[in-house]
């Protein structure tokens, strides 16, 4: 049986984990509802985006722009969001084993696809797993401002227009709620699912013509479709990191009560002993 | 709402447009206006309220939003306006109020894009990138100098 100070030290050491842990649950807490504000005060201006691409999409059935056809696919690209830090739950690999299990069974050789990752986990993943990779991001801020991004999602958006890539996809984390959150898989490029909520559309006069707009809106609307994916993911990040320092902060718990009950006995155990030692000196003694 | 426009009642007049200014890190003003004039790709633009539907985009610019005694203007960067008859809604990747730009940092950029004009050639990539941040800079200075 473990002496006594070998489990207070055991105690302390737990308790120190767990101030740890818990105070990280709080930071994540506090990150995720700012990460979750960012996220709504996204949503206007992608509702407004897609409905005027949208309206435009449909009031012309002869729009004519490269980023609204498919064309025949050489080459695809997958954008993947992951965390800088680790420490949060499956958050990273959830994402990284959906990705690597998509380009494991779409394409038989590396050359047909190519990786972006945002993130140092995905980063070092794609490294590791020898995955083409394009162009990657590190040391993203907590709370992303779209300027910080810019470069790799005009980048990703060049890439399909320059016909490097014929379609590009998006994998990351969507945030459900602060306990669930939902690898998802959406298709970027070329957009074809502009129309799909049959709102009531507007019809727009097109200034100088609707040729112009296009090229100025479409690659607007890729690169929010991007930042907005990336802000979904870091709320999710922090959920998913908030969750996991919440059970290591009740796993200390647990084990601390344990270590309490085992020392409490070892120390009644010596008492007793003690007790015995006392009587059967003094009994010897009469 | 738009209904009431239409002459055939009468020929009612909106007097006023409600303006919203949005992009990707949330909205930036929101507010009613008698008009707003901004500088689209084809040249300047002036929008007073029954205006028929219109997209436009815009250059890097000052959005003016004129009431009854006094203009506001917004730094633009690009992006483009969506217009109806008693709405308007600019959308860019990034626009600011004079009481909200970095006059410094602005200043800065403005340098280290001349800069960069003097050291490239033309027909870089950097020139380019540069002489946007430098039209960029240029605008910032320009709406804060308004205030």
């Amino acid at each position: 049986m473990a002496s006594l100070r070998d489990i207070k030290n055991r105690i302390n050491s737990t308790s120190s984990t767990k101030k740890i842990t818990s105070a990280m649950e709080m930071v994540s807490a506090s990150k995720m509802n700012k990460a979750e504000q960012n996220a709504r005060s996204f949503v206007p201006y992608m509702e407004k985006i897609q409905e005027v691409v949208a309206s435009i999409a449909a009031g012309n059935v002869d729009v004519d722009h490269p980023m609204l056809q498919s064309r025949p696919i050489k080459k695809t690209g997958y954008v993947v969001i992951t965390s800088d830090r680790g420490l949060a739950g499956p958050y990273n690999s959830n994402v990284l084993r959906n990705l690597y299990q998509t380009v494991q069974q779409r394409h038989r050789s590396k050359d047909e696809y190519v990786v972006i990752p945002l993130g140092k986990v995905g980063t070092d993943f794609c490294k590791r797993m020898e995955l083409p990779i394009a162009k990657s991001i590190v040391g993203l801020d907590d709370q992303p401002e779209f300027a910080e991004i810019k470069e790799i999602t005009s980048y990703a958006v060049n890439l399909f227009e320059d016909e490097e890539v014929d379609e590009l996809y998006l994998h990351y984390n969507h945030y459900v709620s602060a306990i669930t959150q939902e690898v998802t898989e959406t298709k970027l490029l070329p957009l074809t699912n502009i129309n799909e909520e049959g709102k009531q559309l507007s019809t727009y006069e097109y200034e100088p013509d609707q040729e112009a707009i296009l090229n100025t809106i479409l690659p607007q609307y890729a690169e929010s479709l991007i930042y907005g994916a990336l802000l979904d993911g870091k709320a999710s990040e922090h959920a998913s990191r908030m969750t996991a320092m919440r059970s290591a902060t009740d796993n200390a718990e647990e084990l601390i009560d344990e270590l309490t009950l085992s020392y409490n006995r070892a120390r009644q155990a010596a008492i007793t002993q003690e007790i015995t030692e006392i009587v059967s000196g003094a009994s010897a003694l009469e | 709402m738009t209904s009431s426009l239409t002459t055939a009642q009468g020929g009612v007049r909106l007097k006023t447009l409600n303006v919203s200014v949005v992009t990707p890190d949330g909205p930036v003003l929101d507010g009613t206006y008698e008009m707003v004039s901004c500088r689209a790709e084809g040249g300047e633009l002036g929008i007073l309220p029954g205006h028929i539907p219109l997209v436009a985009p815009l250059t890097i610019s000052a959005v003016r939003l004129k009431s009854e005694n006094n203009t506001e203007y917004v730094a633009v960067n690009g992006g483009f306006v969506e217009v109806r008859p008693d709405q308007v809604t600019i959308l860019a990747q990034s626009a600011e109020k004079p009481s909200d730009i970095d006059v410094d940092r602005a200043q800065q950029a403005k340098e280290r894009a001349e800069q960069r004009l003097n050291s490239k050639r033309e027909d870089d990539v950097d020139f380019k990138r540069a002489q946007i941040a430098l039209q960029r800079a240029i605008n910032r200075i320009d709406i804060a100098n308004h205030q």
